[in-house]
């Protein structure tokens, strides 16, 4: 099954409840999959400064003297350690340099994703354990997407959580499985994508990264997923500035959404909908298989 | 204003607040209803998108849903009378077999799945799906419907008041479909036929007990089997 939601603010004055509604979301659908639970938010970037969150299966260890190790490459560093996942802040200018060191000198340590906004958090569990784990309902932010997983195509471990991220500030959560992945995940090595795990979403993600490495915006990314992407699919995908919603032709996989005027949202159920503001006087509607939403701040701005 | 009456009304509605207590309180208080009882008024608050309200009735009750419902609310009806003030979910009414459902909202996909009787009504669009494998079951959708609708429909009537989606009636049996609107596409061996008087008189029997009193049977095309599928012909091996 699987059960995702998400959350796309218009209105400014709920940005700092995102993180507490994306969460009651989430947890509302842990029946759906209870195998791990992930959450990206997108907070309000910071001019000139990168994101990076980091995982670790030991992190005493690997998390150990981060800062210092880092500071040579970027005196302006700053380590935030929450549980087994950390968020590194540095300058933009030298958010590779500070990459590079990190895989060269603490080798435990996987990215899960970078970027001027996101945060991504994700762990095997239950969605509460996982929210309350890493504090996400204190966390603000202009949108965000969650997941909570019944593994079907790779093992339930941390990577094989969504969301999936392969690209800077993009970020993907998945309903489904796919058929063509294997072949479309040979093509994209080829193009110089790079994987960590054999899980289909990776692939997916992978596949709208390299898209909009194409010059695409998300939108139109989606658009070609539809023909190239095999399989059944329910993505929500989050980029700096947009939310994307897309369901495969035959749309089993279930979606519901709701528009007012403070925000769009997502959910697997109703149920993930029924705790927003106003949700009584909100448009709620079904995405129409085969059918690109596609939502973007600046653009809207 | 008789108090008597109203006293009495009261006294025998019963209220589930599902925010209060458990679906399995009301689905359970629904099963124990005893032939003849005349205890037979319900009414649910705040069902929130729960799933499977109110399903198994083997009653004639009446349930009021005040919101919108999950998967499957009001499945394998059989006498009830279930109307959802809101929307529902996946599966709304699925094997019913006999009564009547009211969707005062949307529908998710496969409403009304493999019915035997009793009539659905929805009064805005069906997603996919609706009335897959009916047997028997009666449906009046008053906006659209999604794709694959009537799939392999073996009996029974889909009347439907706006559009339909691709492959209607794919690989259909001897389910009747009828479609006011526009169809995007039909399935293989679905072909439309002929609407014929006793079409026109099932179809005003249908939206008169739909509540429909502004839309004439003859504004509708009737949909059915090509029968070309129901026996094995290596011809038509590309089309199963």
């Amino acid at each position: 099954m699987c059960g995702i939601v998400g959350l796309f603010l218009k209105d400014k004055s709920l940005e700092p409840q995102l993180g507490a509604m994306l969460s009651d979301m989430l947890v509302t659908m842990t029946d759906r999959g209870p195998d791990s639970a992930g959450i990206a938010i997108y907070g309000s970037p910071s001019k000139g400064r990168a994101k990076i969150t980091v995982q670790s299966s030991d992190p005493k260890q690997d998390f150990a003297g981060l800062e210092a190790l880092l500071k040579p490459v970027d005196s302006s560093v700053s380590v935030e350690l929450k549980s087994t996942h950390a968020v590194i802040e540095t300058d933009a200018d030298k958010a590779s340099a500070v990459r590079d060191l990190l895989s060269q000198e603490r080798t435990g340590i996987r990215v899960m994703g970078s970027g001027d906004s996101v945060e991504i958090y994700k762990e095997v569990g239950l969605p509460k354990d996982v929210v309350s784990r890493f504090g996400i309902r204190q966390m603000g932010g202009t949108h965000g997407i969650g997941h909570t997983r019944m593994a079907t195509e790779s093992a339930v471990t941390t990577l094989g959580a969504h969301p999936f991220s392969t690209g800077a500030d993009q970020c993907l959560v998945h309903n489904g499985s796919l058929s063509n992945h294997n072949n479309l995940r040979r093509e994209l090595v080829r193009e110089g994508m790079t994987f960590e795990t054999q899980n289909d979403t990776e692939v997916a993600a992978a596949y709208l990264t390299a898209e909009m490495a194409k010059g695409k915006d998300l939108g139109q990314a989606l658009t070609s997923a539809l023909d190239d992407l095999d399989g059944f699919f329910t993505f929500v995908v989050g980029t700096k500035s947009g939310f994307g919603v897309v369901r495969d032709p035959i749309a089993c996989k279930p979606a519901v959404m709701a528009e007012t005027d403070q925000y769009i949202a997502f959910g697997s159920e109703y149920r993930a909908l029924v705790n927003l503001p106003g949700i009584e006087d909100a448009r709620v509607w079904e995405p129409e298989p085969a059918t690109v939403y596609f939502w973007d701040h600046e653009k809207a701005a | 204003m008789d108090l008597s009456v109203k006293r009495e009304s009261l006294e025998t509605m019963r209220v589930f607040d599902l925010a209060k207590m458990p679906l399995r309180d009301l689905n359970s208080a629904l099963h124990a209803i005893a032939p003849g009882t005349n205890d037979t008024n319900f009414e649910v608050v705040n069902p929130r998108g729960s799933h499977a309200v109110a399903v198994g009735i083997d009653q004639p009750v009446t349930v009021e849903v005040r919101g919108s419902v999950g998967y499957y609310c009001a499945g394998m009806n059989d006498g009830g009378s279930v109307t959802v003030h809101g929307s529902a979910g996946p599966g709304v009414a699925e094997n019913m077999m006999s009564g009547t459902v009211v969707i005062e909202g949307d529908a998710s996909q496969y409403a009304g799945a493999t019915g035997r009787g009793g009539l659905l009504v929805i009064k805005g669009n069906a997603a996919s799906r609706c009335g897959i494998s009916m047997k028997g079951i009666d449906i009046v959708v008053q906006g659209n419907i999604g794709h694959m609708s009537a799939f392999m429909g073996q009996s029974g009537h889909l009347v439907v008041l706006g559009n339909a989606g691709d492959a209607l009636g794919d690989s259909l049996y001897e389910a009747k479909l009828f479609v006011r609107g526009e169809v995007k596409s039909l399935g293989a061996d679905c072909i439309q036929k002929e609407l014929r008087p006793e079409h026109i008189e099932k179809l005003a029997e249908l939206l008169d007990k739909a509540g429909i009193t502004d839309v004439k049977p003859q504004e509708f095309k009737r949909y059915g089997s090509a029968r070309t599928l129901y026996n094995f012909n290596i011809d038509n091996a590309d089309a199963y």
